[in-house]
């Protein structure tokens, strides 16, 4: 395998590992298309990356957290739904985005430059996802407890800010991880259709994790190498392989049913 | 019956002119009351009287002004009236493990529920009855001082709410557990709890209650023309 192939391999592995595992939590937490959105507000951090002529990893990073903090505030301080919130945010960004990003570099942003990763990007793909695994483990339990019930995570002394806070800089870092892999119009599938296929056909929340992930390495690694072997972009080939595992989903959750419910011999 | 008022026992709670104010409403107002050591204080009153805030102000979630103080080193449990589970693939042993430390199969026979097949049952699956009883029993893990307990019976079927009750009465004596108790039925007030805390953003009544039998005090409570009737089982 040519290097700049193993790297984009390497790097897609763990991208999708960590963008699957955070998947299922951010399913749970009914914000998958704050995930979709986000992607779209790294694109002026992208851009002003490219102007000012410093990493765009750092600017995506800078805006997607602002953004994800902010959404957060926003939800919990007004009455304003979160669908008008997230329109009003993905219309901005992507409007600035669209204007400061050269026009030559567009493209790259939006599908993914998977094709060129370097060394050092891989070494920051892999550390990055390995910190969000990590991290995101020690803190799923008290994510899905404050779901569940807010009262019931501070009764079991779980700060239940701290973890939120976390969390969604998880989300931040893992959005601008996934982005060079499948660009920012295909991040937010990278991160709902791996879990939305696991959560289909889990029946706890060990294995919802533990298929999230799997799905989300299984998507990339099939993606990066269809689209070596086809020569056509690998972002949207990632996403169709993620597509075909949730369709596999409910497919594999109604053959299931009715074995469930059908009487005992 | 313990009076809440004559007992010399020791305050596990007490609360002194508390004032909740959200998006500029007054929602309760120089509320005061203590809870003795190992009794059972029942909150009740309209809907929207403040009954669920004050349970959150007393766990930390809201501020407030005045004073809400608990004994040394008061360990709270707390009995939620709803849980956002269906859509959270998690089973009962999950659940339970979240709380560090707990014995799973223990917890859950206390509560009445057998424990190998209720540990592998999905939470979003439970009947209501089934599911406040698992919630009891993560309260009670770890052998908390105080109970908190919102509206237990609320998603119960009419035949479940006695076993809950019941339930409740035991652990409560076998382990001196001090309860407050969010309920709408003055039936199970009555029968179940020392003292009652009526609130409609003020305090309307703070005592025995075995008084809450007066229809004049009910009337004061809920408004004029409240009959006290027992729904048929």
């Amino acid at each position: 395998m040519a290097e700049p192939v193993a790297y984009a391999v390497v790097a897609g592995v763990f991208a999708g590992l960590a963008a699957g595992y955070m998947g299922s939590l951010m399913i749970t937490k009914r914000m998958a298309l704050v995930g979709d959105v986000l992607s779209h507000v790294a694109l002026p951090g992208i851009a002003l990356g490219l102007l000012l002529n410093f990493n765009p990893f750092v600017g995506a990073f800078a805006l997607l957290f602002a953004a994800v903090v902010a959404t957060w505030y926003i939800e919990r301080s007004t009455r304003l739904p979160l669908d008008a919130v997230i329109g009003v945010m993905f219309v901005f960004a992507l409007s600035v985005g669209v204007l400061l990003t050269p026009g030559n570099e567009l493209l790259e942003v939006f599908f993914g430059d998977i094709a060129n990763v370097a060394l050092l990007d891989m070494g920051v793909a892999v550390a990055i996802s390995i910190l969000v695994v990590l991290v995101g483990r020690a803190i799923y339990s008290g994510v899905i407890l404050s779901h569940i019930s807010e009262e019931l995570a501070v009764s079991a002394k779980i700060r239940v800010g701290r973890v939120t806070f976390v969390y969604l800089l998880l989300v931040a870092l893992v959005v601008a991880t996934g982005i060079k892999v499948v660009g920012t119009l295909l991040v937010g599938a990278l991160v709902i259709l791996p879990a939305a296929a696991a959560r289909n056909v889990s029946g706890s929340l060990h294995r919802y994790g533990l298929l999230s992930a799997l799905f989300g390495t299984v998507s990339s690694v099939a993606g990066i190498s269809l689209a070596n072997v086809t020569g056509l972009p690998p972002g949207p080939l990632v996403v169709l392989v993620g597509s075909g595992f949730f369709l596999g989903s409910i497919i594999a959750r109604r053959v299931a049913a009715p074995a469930r419910h059908s009487p005992s011999p | 019956m313990r009076d809440p008022g004559g007992s010399p026992a020791e305050s596990v709670l007490r609360v002194d002119g508390l004032t909740v104010r959200l998006d500029g409403r007054t929602i309760l107002q120089d509320i005061t009351f203590d809870v003795k050591r190992g009794t059972t204080l029942a909150i009740l009153g309209p809907n929207g009287g403040g009954k669920t805030v004050l349970l959150r102000t007393l766990l930390g979630l809201i501020p407030h002004e005045g004073t809400v103080t608990w004994g040394n080193h008061a360990k709270l449990g707390y009995v939620p009236q709803n849980l956002f589970v269906a859509d959270v693939p998690i089973t009962v042993r999950e659940f339970l493990s979240i709380k560090r430390g707990i014995d799973i199969q223990q917890s859950l026979a206390s509560v009445g529920l057998e424990p190998e097949t209720t540990s592998k049952e999905r939470l979003g699956t439970l009947s209501g009855g089934e599911l406040q009883r698992v919630l009891i029993a993560w309260a009670i893990a770890d052998r908390p001082d105080v109970l908190l307990f919102d509206e237990p019976l609320s998603n119960v079927d009419i035949g479940g709410e006695d076993l809950i009750l019941e339930t409740l009465n035991r652990i409560e004596k076998a382990f001196g557990i001090t309860v407050l108790l969010v309920s709408h039925d003055v039936h199970n007030v009555i029968a179940y709890s020392d003292a009652a805390l009526a609130l409609n953003r003020v305090v309307v009544y703070f005592g025995p209650s075995k008084n809450l039998t007066d229809p004049a005090l009910l009337a004061r409570v809920y408004g004029s023309g409240t009959l006290l009737s027992r729904h048929a089982h």
